[in-house]
């Protein structure tokens, strides 16, 4: 495909909605790598950054919006065009949600670290953020070089995300059984884990938005699931 | 096979078909080996940018090419199971079962009334007046002018707007009764508000004709037509539905056509 279009303002306004949403993917990442940092060394100044952070991103999925309507009324994109605005369009709505989901993280880290709950121990979410920031990052690559494979390979993974937050489900369970004056802090880390995971389930939809965008057509496999937290039950006899 | 299938796979049997159709002005070819089928009941749009063949290839169906002396078609263009090029063809009835609508409308320096009738008149299609008065009649409100021209059908065709003269000339060429209609840019000396209604004609007549439109909006091809055919430089690069066409085409250079990025 030629790159450029006989307008160009054209390619202005397309080279402006990608770099708003790769902006956006480099914020969303760091804003999740503070609130796990803030969580581990319980500070909550830095919580608080997170939690004020958000605003800017909301910030700029308007704006990428307003772009994008813009670009659908006045240019009226046709094939590759159209699924990119489109795609992006919503791709954008994706790292939002993660948005408010890390800062949703970071406000109940300032609840628990303010307020000294135990939390027992928090390995197996760190590993999930870890995980999670890895496929934001990978994702805004993929993105970015019109990789598909790429995009497939990180749909895949939020798999391991899901069985990350089984075992914590399972852990945190056990815990709270132990001793009942844990339950306030594991209710909350249970929380941020169920935050994490739809934060992978929301970067599993990027990358089904990047397949379509790139190949026009969806993945036709059904993503695999491996949440089973849904039918968990923990017998206190068993333990 | 049901009967809801068979009724289905009727539907979408190709009313014209055009078969390795090459058309030369002089020695210049204009058309290269094109191969495309007409589905009935279903409007067909043909795009591409300025001198690629999409108006000759059009004119194809009708044989008006006929018209320009230096004009020379060859290939197989069936319709309704004939070759349209045979030496037995009466082109004046293939046009009354062909029509046409073209860029410019053109009424005839007669009446409302007279420019609708002009046809079934030279075909001899009315048993009466009674008879043709009805024709005219359901003729203009096919063509969405009859409500709009009732009070007034012995005033001259000329004295109508331009969006109103445009769709006199389709109730002209409604009136004689064909199975298709080929229209060439048909709005593209019309307001948007006149292009609206006549794309909304479109799609009310489908259930009684076959159009194929050329179009240089492929805004327009996109809003009212079913499936499109994309040339450029003669060839016919690409046809499908024209979902696909917009948001996935097959071929690189309909990508780089209809997002701007070849004229």
């Amino acid at each position: 495909m030629n790159d450029d279009h006989i307008v160009s303002s054209f390619d202005e306004d397309m080279t402006r909605l990608e770099t708003m949403f790769l902006e956006m993917g480099e914020i969303v990442t760091e804003q999740l790598k503070s609130a796990t940092r803030a969580l581990r060394k319980e500070d909550r100044v830095l919580a608080k950054q997170v939690v004020k952070g958000d605003k800017q991103l909301n910030k700029m999925e308007a704006e990428l919006n307003d772009l994008a309507i813009k670009i659908l009324a006045l240019r009226q994109p046709f094939a590759g065009d159209l699924r990119k605005v489109v795609t992006t369009l919503k791709s954008a709505g994706h790292l939002e949600r993660i948005g408010d989901l890390t800062r949703n993280m970071a406000q109940r880290t300032n609840t628990i670290t303010k307020a000294s709950a135990d939390t027992g121990p928090i390995e197996t979410l760190i590993r999930m953020s870890d995980i999670v920031q890895d496929m934001i990052i990978t994702i805004m690559r993929a993105y970015k070089n019109r990789d598909t494979d790429l995009a497939m390979k990180v749909r895949a993974r939020d798999e391991s995300v899901d069985t990350s937050h089984n075992a914590l489900f399972r852990e945190m369970l056990t815990y709270m059984m132990e001793d009942l004056r844990n339950i306030s802090g594991c209710m909350h880390v249970m929380f941020m884990a169920k935050n994490i995971e739809r934060m992978g389930d929301n970067v599993a939809d990027i990358a089904k938005e990047i397949i379509y965008m790139n190949t026009g057509d969806w993945p036709e496999d059904k993503r695999i699931k491996s949440d089973k937290t849904s039918r968990m039950i923990m017998d206190p006899d068993a333990l | 096979m049901t009967n809801d299938t068979a009724a289905q796979s009727e539907a979408l049997a190709p009313i014209m078909t055009a078969r390795g159709v090459d058309v030369f002005y002089g020695k210049k070819q204009a058309i290269k080996k094109v191969s495309l089928d007409i589905p009935e009941n279903q409007i067909t749009a043909l795009i591409g940018p300025s001198g690629c063949g999409k108006s000759t290839f059009l004119r194809c169906f009708n044989r008006m090419n006929d018209t320009i002396e230096s004009c020379r078609v060859t290939g197989d263009i069936q319709f309704a199971g004939q070759d349209i090029y045979d030496q037995k063809v009466d082109v004046v009835a293939l046009r009354s079962r062909i029509g046409m609508v073209f860029q410019k409308a053109n009424p005839f320096p007669k009446s409302i009334f007279d420019n609708v009738a002009y046809g079934p008149r030279i075909h001899s299609l009315s048993e009466s007046k009674e008879h043709l008065e009805d024709i005219v009649i359901t003729s203009l409100r096919r063509a969405g002018l009859y409500d709009e021209v009732s009070d007034r059908l012995n005033e001259p065709g000329t004295s109508l707007s331009g969006g109103q003269q445009q769709r006199l000339c389709i109730a002209r060429a409604i009136a004689v009764d064909p199975q298709i209609i080929l229209m060439d840019e048909p709005c593209s000396a019309l307001d948007p508000i006149a292009t609206a209604i006549i794309e909304n004609l479109m799609d009310s007549m489908k259930e009684k004709y076959t159009i194929v439109i050329v179009t240089h909006s492929m805004q327009q091809a996109a809003r009212v037509s079913q499936q499109t055919a994309f040339f450029h430089l003669g060839e016919l690069v690409e046809s499908g539905d024209t979902e696909t066409i917009f948001t996935n085409p097959a071929q690189e250079r309909t990508q780089n056509y209809i997002s701007g990025r070849i004229g």
